[in-house]
C-alpha cells in the first residue's frame, strides 16, 4: 500500500490522467471534485500529499489551502497546487496561501511524478 | 508827507520790478529756456510766503511780548518739512495726478468731487484767511504810518483806516495784475512763483541787514548784545508747555492747510524731488529768518521809548538811529512779505471761489456745457478778479472791525487755528479710505464753529460781536458753553483752549460721522485713488462717452482752455486713438484726459459737472461703479480665481481619477479575461498533453484504454477549437465588425434547424422540446444563421444544465407591441437571482454547472441580438431557466 494522495480537481479528464499516472507509480489516489466540502474531506482523512486545483466550483483552491493551513491537522501537509492560469500573480497567491509546490497546467507527467515524490519524501 | 510820497514811489518801483521779473520768467518759460525757473531752489524760496509781514514785523513783537515762544511758529513747519516729508510727497503726488487747483479742490475731489464740500471749504478758507490778510494790511499800514509820522507814536495815528483802504486797493490791483494778467487760466503761475522767490530774498536780506545793523551798529557787537539778552526780560520768560505744544502743532497744521501754502507747495510744484531739497533748505531759511529776532527785540526794548509798538522795531530802530536807507530796505522787506502773502493767498482763494462758487452758479445759470456762448475763459478770469477783490475787501473789513488794535501775532494765530481745521479731513482723506464726505462735512463744520465761537468772535474784543455777558456766563446763561471755558474747564489759555476743543471735536466728529455714514461709489473710487496714490499710476475710467458729442466737447474745451490749446489737445488725443481728423472718439480715456485738463482751469468738481452735462449727466458711470467694485472686489476676485483654479484642478483630478479607475477597471477586466482565456485553453491542453504522454510512454495499455484516451484527446481538441471559434466570434461581434447576412425565411424553419443542431450528438438525458408550430409561422427578414446560433445556444444550455428528471424545454412565440417574442423555458431549477446578473458575462459559469462550454455562449447571444437590434434576457419567475429573445417588428413582419 503506497502513500496516499488526495486530488481535488473538477475537470474529469484531468482527474483521470493524474490518477492514472500516480496509480501506475504506486500511489494510492483519492479524488474529490468540488470546493464546497474540500476542507472537510481533507481533514477527515488527511492524505500524505494533497494535489489542489485553484479554479474549483464552490470554493477556490487558495481559500481551501488557507483554511487548511490554519488548522492543526493540515498545517504542514505537503500541497501541490495546480492552476491553469499561468500569471505571475497566481504563483504569488499560491505561495501566500501556503502551497508547497506550484505547477502550471499543462504539465508533463514526469514533472508531476517528480514533484509528488519530492514533496512526500521531504 | 514827502516821505510818504517817496514811499509810494518806492513801492511802485518795487512792484514794477517784480512785475518785470514775472513777465520775463513767463516769457522765458514759453520760449523753452526757463529750466532755471523749475529749480528746487526757486521752489524752496517760494515756500517762504509762509513768512509774511507777521513774521517780518510780528516775530520781533512776539518775542518782545512772549519771549522765545515766537520760535514755535518756525519749529512747526520745520518739523513738517523734515519729519513729514512723506505726507508732503503724497500730497504733491495726488495734486499732480489729479490736477488739483486748491486745497478745496483736493478735499472736494477726495470726497467724491462734491462741490458742496468744495464750497464749504472755500468759505471756511476765506474766513480763516481773512484775519491774515487783515494782518498784512495792518502791518503795511503801520509801516506807512511810521514813515509818514515817525515822530508820533503809531497808535495815535488818525488816518490809519484810509491808509489801509489805499493799501488794500493797491494790493488787490497788484494781485489781479499778477495772478490774472492773461487769459491763461492754467492752475500754475510760473511768473508769480519767481516773483515770490525774489521777494523771499528781499525780505531775508532786509531782515538780516537790520539785524546786523542792530547787533553791530546799535547794540555794540555780538558779545554786548548777548549780555543785553541775558539781562532782558526775554531770557526770564517762562515756557508754558501747553502753549508751546499747541503752537508747534498749530503752525505745523497751518503750514499744510493754509491755502497759499497749498498753492505754492502742491499746486505750483513742478517735481516731487524738489521736496527733498526743500526739506532741508526751507528749515534753514526759517532759521536764518529767526536769527536776529531776539536781538532786535531786546535792543528795541532797551533803546526805544517805553510804549513803542514792538511790532515795528524792525522799522523804528533804523529810523530812530537816523538810518533812513536801512529803514527803507526794512520797509521794502515788510512790504514784500505782505505783498507776496496777499498775492498768493488772494490767488489761491480766488481760484477756489471762482472754481467752486462762481463757476458752478454761472454754469447752472447759463445752462452750461456746450450751450454756453463765448469764451468761458473770460468768465473765469473775471470771476477770479472779482474774487480777488472780494477776498482783499474782506481782509480790509476785518481790519476795520477788529479796530487794528490787536497785536500782529495773535491775529496770525487766529488765522492759523482756522485753517488748521482742514487737517483732520486732509490727513484722513490721504490715509484713511473709510473717511466719507459726510464725515468731512461734520468734522469741518464742528471745528469751524468751535473755532469761530471760541477764538475768532472774541478776537474782535469783548462786546464787539459777542456780548460781555456771553463771555462771562455763556450763551443764555449756559455756563459750560462759555466761549473760553467749555464744559467749565477754566484757566486754560484761550488759544490753547480753542485749539484743543476745536481740533479734538473736529477730529472726533469727523471719525464718528465717517464710520456711521456710507460712502458713495465716486467717493470710494476717489478715496482709493488718494490713499493708494502710489499704486494707481492711472485713474480708472470715469466716463462712458457713448452719448457724448465730440463736437460739443470741443466747443466747451475751446472756451475754457482757449482755441489753440483745445485744438492741440484734441488733435493729440485723436492721433493717439488713431482717428483721422481733429475730433477724437469720446472714449472714456479721452474724457478722462479732458476732464483732467479742464480741472486744471476750473477745478475737479466743476470739470466733472461740465463733462457730465455733455456726456449725459451721469456723474457716476457704470464704469465708475465697476471700478469701485473692481477695487473692493479685487481681493474677492483673486480668491475666487484661486478657488476656481483649485476647483478646476479638482475637476481635472476627478476626471483623471475616473479615467484612471476606468483604465484600471479595464485593465483588471483584461487581466481577468486573459486569465480566463488562459484557463480555458490550458485545461483541455492539460488533458491532451497528459494522455498523449500516457499513450506515448505506456506499453501496457489495453486497446480499450488506448481508445478511451485517444477519444479524450480528440474531444479536448474539439473543445479547444470551439473555444477559439467562440473567442473569435465574440471578438468580431464586440468590435462591431460583423456583417449581417439578411435573409427572408420562416421562424419555424429557423427553430427546426436550431433544435436539431442543438440536440444532435448530445449525451445525457434526452431533452424534450415543446413547440407550438402554429405560432411559429412568422416571416422573418434577418440574419437567419446568427439567429439560429442564438437559438442553438439557448437550447443547448437547456440540454446541458436542466437538471429535471425529464428535462423539457418549452418554446413559445408571440407578438407583443409589434415585437416578436420567443421564450425558451425549461423545467429545471432555474438560475438564482445573483447568477442571473452575471450569466451574460464572458466565462460566467454558474454554480457547479460544468459542461463543455467555455462560458461564452450567452455573451455571444447577447452580442448577436444587439447586432440584430433585438435582445436576449433572462425571464425570472418562470420556475425553470427562462430566456426571452425579442426581435424588432421590422425584421419579423417584413414579409407581410
Amino acid at each position: 500500500m503506497g502513500k496516499r494522495v488526495l486530488l481535488i480537481e473538477d475537470e474529469p479528464n484531468i482527474i483521470e490522467a493524474i490518477s492514472f499516472i500516480l496509480s501506475r507509480d504506486g500511489w494510492s489516489v483519492a479524488t474529490h471534485s468540488n470546493g464546497h466540502d474540500a476542507v472537510d474531506v481533507v481533514l477527515d482523512d488527511p492524505p500524505d500529499l494533497l494535489i489542489l486545483d485553484v479554479m474549483l466550483p464552490g470554493k477556490s483552491g487558495y481559500d481551501i489551502l488557507k483554511e487548511l493551513r490554519e488548522t492543526n491537522g493540515a498545517a504542514s501537509l505537503p500541497v501541490l497546487m495546480l492552476t491553469a492560469r499561468g500569471q505571475t500573480k497566481d504563483r504569488e497567491m499560491a505561495e501566500r496561501a501556503g502551497a508547497s509546490r506550484f505547477m502550471t497546467k499543462p504539465f508533463s507527467n514526469a514533472e508531476v511524478l517528480e514533484a509528488v515524490r519530492e514533496l512526500v519524501v521531504s | 508827507m514827502a516821505t510818504l510820497n517817496i514811499l509810494v514811489s518806492v513801492c511802485l518801483i518795487y512792484v514794477t520790478f517784480l512785475f518785470a521779473i514775472a513777465f520775463a520768467a513767463e516769457r522765458a518759460a514759453r520760449q523753452g529756456h526757463g529750466g532755471w525757473l523749475r529749480s528746487p531752489l526757486v521752489y524752496t524760496l517760494s515756500l517762504s510766503i509762509y513768512c509774511t509781514a507777521w513774521t517780518f514785523y510780528g516775530a520781533v513783537g512776539y518775542a518782545a511780548r512772549s519771549g522765545l515762544e515766537y520760535l514755535t511758529i518756525y519749529i512747526g513747519p520745520s518739523l513738517v518739512m523734515v519729519g513729514w516729508w512723506w505726507i508732503l510727497r503724497k500730497l504733491v503726488r495726488i495734486g499732480r495726478s489729479q490736477r488739483v487747483t486748491s486745497i478745496a479742490d483736493l478735499i472736494s475731489s477726495r470726497y467724491g468731487k462734491s462741490n458742496l464740500l468744495a464750497v464749504g471749504v472755500t468759505i471756511l478758507a476765506v474766513i480763516g484767511t481773512t484775519p491774515y490778510i487783515a494782518l498784512q494790511l495792518q502791518s503795511v499800514t503801520l509801516s506807512f504810518s511810521v514813515f509818514s509820522e515817525s515822530h508820533v507814536p503809531p497808535t495815535e495815528l488818525l488816518d490809519q483806516d484810509s491808509t489801509a483802504l489805499w493799501v488794500a486797493m493797491g494790493l488787490a490791483l497788484f494781485t489781479i495784475l499778477f495772478g490774472t494778467r492773461n487769459l491763461d487760466v492754467n492752475e500754475r503761475h510760473h511768473g508769480v512763483v519767481i516773483a515770490i522767490a525774489v521777494e523771499a530774498i528781499v525780505k531775508l536780506f532786509a531782515l538780516l541787514a537790520v539785524g546786523a545793523f542792530v547787533v553791530w551798529g546799535v547794540g555794540g557787537g555780538l558779545a554786548e548784545t548777548l549780555q543785553r539778552i541775558d539781562a532782558s526780560e526775554i531770557g526770564k520768560w517762562e515756557m508754558r508747555g501747553d502753549r508751546w505744544a499747541s503752537l508747534i502743532f498749530l503752525s505745523a497744521a497751518a503750514f499744510l492747510c493754509l491755502p497759499r501754502m497749498f498753492q505754492v507747495m502742491v499746486v505750483e510744484n513742478d517735481r516731487e524731488s524738489h521736496l527733498r531739497t526743500a526739506s532741508w533748505a526751507f528749515p534753514a531759511y526759517l532759521m536764518v529768518m529767526s536769527l536776529f529776532v531776539v536781538p532786535i527785540a531786546v535792543v528795541g526794548l532797551d533803546l526805544l521809548p517805553k510804549g513803542s509798538n514792538p511790532d515795528l522795531f524792525v522799522l523804528t530802530l533804523p529810523l530812530a538811529t537816523g538810518n533812513e536807507g536801512l529803514a527803507m530796505l526794512s520797509f521794502l522787506g515788510g512790504f514784500s512779505s505782505a505783498t507776496s502773502m496777499v498775492i498768493v493767498a488772494a490767488l489761491a482763494l480766488s481760484t477756489m471761489v471762482s472754481n467752486h462758487i462762481v463757476m458752478p452758479i454761472w454754469l447752472s445759470a447759463t445752462g452750461g456745457g456746450a450751450k454756453i456762448s463765448g469764451d468761458v475763459r473770460n468768465v473765469v478770469i473775471l470771476s477770479r478778479r472779482i474774487s480777488i477783490a472780494g477776498v482783499v475787501a474782506l481782509g480790509y473789513l476785518y481790519f476795520r472791525l477788529s479796530g487794528g488794535g490787536t497785536a500782529l501775532a495773535s491775529i496770525g494765530l487766529i488765522s492759523f487755528a482756522g485753517v488748521a481745521q482742514f487737517l483732520p479731513v486732509l490727513l484722513g482723506g490721504l490715509f484713511w479710505r473709510g473717511a466719507t464726505r459726510i464725515g468731512a462735512f461734520v468734522g469741518l463744520t464742528v471745528g469751524f464753529v468751535v473755532w469761530a465761537y471760541a477764538l475768532l468772535l472774541p478776537s474782535f474784543g469783548s462786546g464787539a460781536l459777542i456780548s460781555e455777558a456771553v463771555m462771562l456766563n455763556g450763551p443764555f446763561g449756559i455756563s459750560w458753553l462759555r466761549p473760553q471755558a467749555f464744559f467749565g474747564i477754566e484757566g486754560m489759555d484761550p488759544l490753547v483752549h480753542a485749539i484743543v476743543w476745536s481740533m479734538s471735536l473736529n477730529t472726533l466728529t469727523f471719525f464718528v460721522a465717517s464710520l456711521i455714514g456710507f460712502p458713495s461709489p465716486l467717493e470710494r473710487l476717489q478715496g482709493a485713488q488718494f490713499v493708494n496714490v502710489y499704486e494707481h499710476s492711472r485713474r480708472p475710467q470715469g466716463w462712458s462717452g457713448s452719448a457724448a458729442q465730440s463736437e460739443d466737447l470741443m466747443i466747451m474745451a475751446q472756451r475754457i482752455l482757449g482755441a489753440r490749446e483745445a485744438q492741440t489737445l484734441f488733435e493729440r488725443e485723436a492721433g493717439r486713438q488713431g482717428v483721422t481728423g481733429f475730433l477724437p472718439e469720446p472714449s472714456p480715456d479721452f474724457l478722462q484726459v479732458l476732464e483732467r485738463e479742464l480741472s486744471g482751469s476750473v477745478g475737479a468738481a466743476t470739470a466733472h459737472a461740465m463733462i457730465g452735462q455733455i456726456v449725459g449727466g451721469a456723474s457716476v458711470s457704470v464704469e465708475d461703479l465697476m471700478a469701485v467694485a473692481d477695487e473692493t472686489a479685487q481681493m474677492m476676485e483673486y480668491s475666487n480665481q484661486l478657488e476656481t483654479k483649485s476647483e478646476e484642478q479638482a475637476r481635472t483630478a476627478r476626471q483623471l481619477r475616473q479615467a484612471n479607475e476606468k483604465l484600471t477597471q479595464i485593465s483588471v477586466q483584461k487581466d481577468a479575461f486573459l486569465g480566463q482565456v488562459s484557463h480555458e485553453l490550458r485545461t483541455p491542453m492539460t488533458s491532451i498533453r497528459a494522455f498523449s504522454e500516457i499513450l506515448r510512454d505506456s506499453n501496457k495499455l489495453s486497446a480499450e484504454e488506448k481508445v478511451k484516451y485517444s477519444s479524450i484527446i480528440h474531444d479536448e481538441a474539439i473543445r479547444l477549437t470551439r473555444l477559439l471559434d467562440d473567442l473569435l466570434d465574440l471578438s468580431v461581434l464586440e468590435n462591431g465588425q460583423v456583417n449581417l447576412n439578411m435573409q427572408r425565411g420562416m421562424l419555424m424553419d429557423v427553430l427546426d434547424h436550431a433544435v436539431s443542431s442543438a440536440l444532435t450528438g448530445s449525451t445525457g438525458k434526452p431533452l424534450i422540446v415543446r413547440r407550438q408550430r402554429s405560432q411559429e409561422m412568422v416571416p422573418l427578414n434577418s440574419d437567419l444563421d446568427r439567429l439560429s446560433q442564438v437559438f442553438i445556444n439557448l437550447i443547448g444550455n437547456a440540454q446541458k444544465y436542466c437538471v429535471a428528471d425529464a428535462p423539457e424545454l418549452a418554446i413559445s412565440v408571440g407578438i407583443n407591441n409589434g415585437e416578436l417574442v420567443i421564450d425558451f423555458i425549461d423545467n429545471g431549477v432555474g438560475i438564482s437571482k445573483d447568477d442571473q446578473a452575471v450569466i451574460f458575462e464572458k466565462f460566467a459559469r454558474v454554480g457547479s454547472m460544468k459542461a463543455g462550454g467555455a462560458g461564452l455562449g450567452l455573451a455571444i447571444c447577447r452580442e448577436i441580438m444587439a447586432r440584430l437590434e433585438g435582445s436576449v434576457s433572462y425571464l425570472p419567475g418562470q420556475g425553470g431557466a427562462a430566456f426571452r429573445v425579442i426581435l424588432p417588428v421590422s425584421q419579423a413582419a417584413a414579409a407581410e
